[in-house]
């Protein structure tokens, strides 16, 4: 703004005429641009990809247009299966896959596989020394070098090597609410995302298959059909609802539940020192439904640590891992007693990724992200919020993963003075302070981390219900007290 | 018949033999005895040679943790590269002492220190420094930024640290401090004014 001022006084009437008349022409020439860029990535089309599912790896392969055929190459199908190595000499392309030989030629149909001839439904392809083959011929030239069954659905191009496919059994139970119940053959983990009145889940990775019928009714209202969808090498199992809906993990990844939402919870009125409920494994929280997409005020706890990933080692016995799902249970308990709806990410000894942890809070837009760990060295309770990497940047809309807290730095960090101004209240030590902790600068909302550490030197205050419930009591105050703020955030 | 002398002189030169054949078949295993055990084979750093010179190590303390200044005066070589290295290596002398304000495993080494490009300083760990840290979010971050502005403050014109373990990335330092991303000394700093301040 300082130098604008000189450089206008300096310039010819004329030339800043004829620079303003050239503004607007500037203008409409970057919005044509613009426009332009946006048509031709939204026309872009998708690329065409094949997924191929076996014991040995599971694995997805982009497919090639050739003289208006499908086209894939023949080493790249076959190096996750086993011992693979080719040869290229003129036109003649030689490839083995452990002690099977076959003999290609660029241009021509026919090949040797174990020394007889086989046909090709289309030429042969020799580019650069890469040999690619029609892909509609892999359910028969597959079975031929493999030496056993494959099964290929070339609509969805899913192809299966051998007996791996994984099956699942859906049901709405009568409970109340309903829940949808899957039950899969093997553990399942597929990426679930809302779409107005849907939950979908997208098996990218998982040889997932309908279950008879690709379209599943069920005698419930709020959950009253689903659909299997494959296309792309990739399957969908879309379910419709009523309800915004969440989804939740059990027995090892082997089940899915779909449930409706719970709704804001009205605050209890006794607070006589219950339990905190258990329920089971991890909470994929999700909206959706055809409700207005109105954004509620609930908080994601996040019990760090996890199954194989025990975390700090507190005492012979006391592992972090245990101290903070039992911590974030009553952190639950404490929020739901305050009428913030809460969803814990992990509900039982299982572990997740520090990028899972981020994506499943960023996809349920909660107000608040606290993940909880413990300590046995210091006193009371140390609250963090994220020191975000310096050469990460956000670009436009695009927030680059490692940067997204960026923008939530500030109410991060009122909601963690609000938290320790609580703890203070109840004369237990708290600190306030930033740390490269992540999943924090992965989260595209408030976020901190808390450390909660013994009192004394005793460690196994860590685990008194007591102490537990105290704290996790002023950390919701403090929540609730930050609600403006945190509303004002979002 | 033999003469007497040629006798004498053939004997003495037999026995001289014997005792160096003897001598040489000890040998070995004096040798053997004389080196150093297996576990200590460590290379030892060559003595640095230098003026002393007074530095600014940013020493951890658990017990209240925080971050404070202390100002020692060590030996320094003259290039850029090896006073980074030879600072840090002060640090860890501290870590390492009997009555240690922020104890590390045993054997915590600096491998390295690399000065690259526009203000970039690249510090390699070894394994024994990660594996043997204790695991806690204000432990492992007293550590990381304790050397990253150790580093920072005694040699000019650091911007970013990365830290690596035995030469390759990372993710955390021992379960909490992310060492996947680089760090920026401004921010490094902030955090370490923040640690300054008792619980």
């Amino acid at each position: 703004m300082r130098w604008s001022k000189p450089r206008r006084s300096v310039v010819p009437a004329s030339r800043r005429r004829s620079r303003g008349s050239l503004v607007p022409a500037v203008r409409a020439f970057t919005v044509a641009i613009l426009l332009a860029s946006a048509l031709l990535l939204y026309s872009a089309p998708e690329e065409k990809r094949i997924s191929i599912y076996s014991n040995a790896a599971n694995y997805s392969l982009p497919v090639l247009e050739r003289n208006g055929d499908e086209y894939i190459g023949l080493l790249e199908v076959f190096e996750p299966l086993g011992a693979v190595s080719a040869k290229a000499n003129g036109f003649h392309w030689k490839f083995r896959y452990y002690d099977v030989e076959s003999d290609f030629t660029a241009g021509k149909t026919r090949a040797r596989i174990r020394g007889s001839d086989f046909d090709l439904p289309a030429s042969f392809l020799l580019e650069n020394g890469r040999g690619l083959v029609p892909l509609s011929c892999l359910p028969t030239l597959m079975p031929r070098i493999l030496g056993g069954p494959v099964t290929f659905n070339q609509n969805s191009r899913r192809l299966f090597v051998g007996n791996v496919a994984v099956h699942f059994t859906a049901q709405v139970s009568k409970t109340t609410p309903p829940k949808l119940v899957m039950n899969f053959s093997a553990p399942v983990n597929p990426m679930i995302a809302t779409e107005p009145g849907a939950l979908r889940m997208s098996f990218n990775h998982e040889a997932v298959v309908a279950p008879g019928s690709q379209a599943l009714t069920f005698d419930s209202k709020l959950i009253p059909s689903a659909s299997f969808q494959e296309n792309n090498g990739a399957a969908a199992l879309v379910v419709t609802a009523s309800v915004p809906l969440m989804a939740s993990f059990a027995n090892n990844g082997r089940t899915i539940i779909v449930e409706p939402l719970p709704q804001a919870v009205v605050p209890a009125q006794t607070a006589s020192v219950p339990r905190p409920p258990v329920t089971s494994n991890i909470a994929s929280p999700v909206s959706g439904g055809s409700v207005p997409n109105i954004r509620r005020y609930f908080a994601v706890v996040d019990p760090s640590h996890g199954g194989d990933e025990r975390g700090a080692s507190l005492s012979g016995q006391m592992a972090e891992k245990d101290v903070t799902l039992a911590f974030a249970r009553w952190l639950r308990h404490e929020f739901e007693a305050r009428g913030i709806a809460t969803l814990l990410l992990r509900d039982g000894d299982n572990n997740l990724s520090l990028d899972q942890r981020a994506s499943l809070t960023n996809s349920a837009h909660p107000a608040i992200y606290i993940c909880v760990h413990a300590a046995s060295q210091g006193n009371g309770v140390r609250v963090y919020a994220a020191l975000v990497p310096g050469e990460a940047e956000n670009r436009g809309p695009f927030l680059s993963w490692d940067a997204a807290q960026t923008s939530y730095q500030l109410i991060s960090r009122t909601a963690g003075a609000s938290l320790v101004a609580e703890l203070q209240k109840k004369q237990i030590p708290a600190r306030s302070l930033i740390a490269p902790l992540r999943p924090l600068n992965n989260i595209g909302t408030a976020a901190i981390a808390l450390e909660v550490a013994p009192l004394s030197d005793d460690v196994s205050q860590l685990n008194s219900s007591t102490y537990q419930q105290m704290i996790a009591g002023a950390v919701a105050a403090g929540v609730a007290d930050a609600r403006d703020t945190l509303e004002a955030g979002r | 018949m033999i003469p007497r002398y040629l006798i004498i002189g053939v004997t003495v030169l037999l026995a001289v033999a014997l005792g160096m054949g003897l001598y040489l078949w000890r040998m070995p295993g004096r040798v053997e005895r004389g080196e150093p055990s297996a576990a200590n084979t460590q290379p030892v750093a060559p003595p640095v040679s230098g003026a002393s010179e007074q530095v600014t190590l940013y020493v951890a303390y658990d017990d209240a943790g925080v971050v404070r200044p202390k100002l020692v005066r060590i030996p320094l070589p003259v290039g850029r590269q090896e006073r980074a290295a030879e600072i840090l290596r002060a640090l860890l002398t501290l870590y390492l002492d009997k009555f240690s304000p922020h104890p590390l495993g045993p054997g915590s080494e600096i491998r390295d220190v690399y000065l690259v490009e526009s203000g970039l300083a690249v510090i390699d760990i070894n394994a024994a420094f990660a594996d043997g840290h204790r695991s806690g979010v204000l432990v492992e971050e007293l550590s990381v930024v304790s050397l990253v502005q150790t580093l920072s403050a005694n040699i000019p014109g650091i911007t970013r640290a990365k830290i690596l373990v035995e030469g390759r990335e990372r993710d955390t330092l021992a379960g909490h401090a992310d060492l996947a991303d680089f760090y920026d000394v401004p921010a490094v700093t902030q955090v370490v004014a923040q640690l300054q301040n008792a619980q």
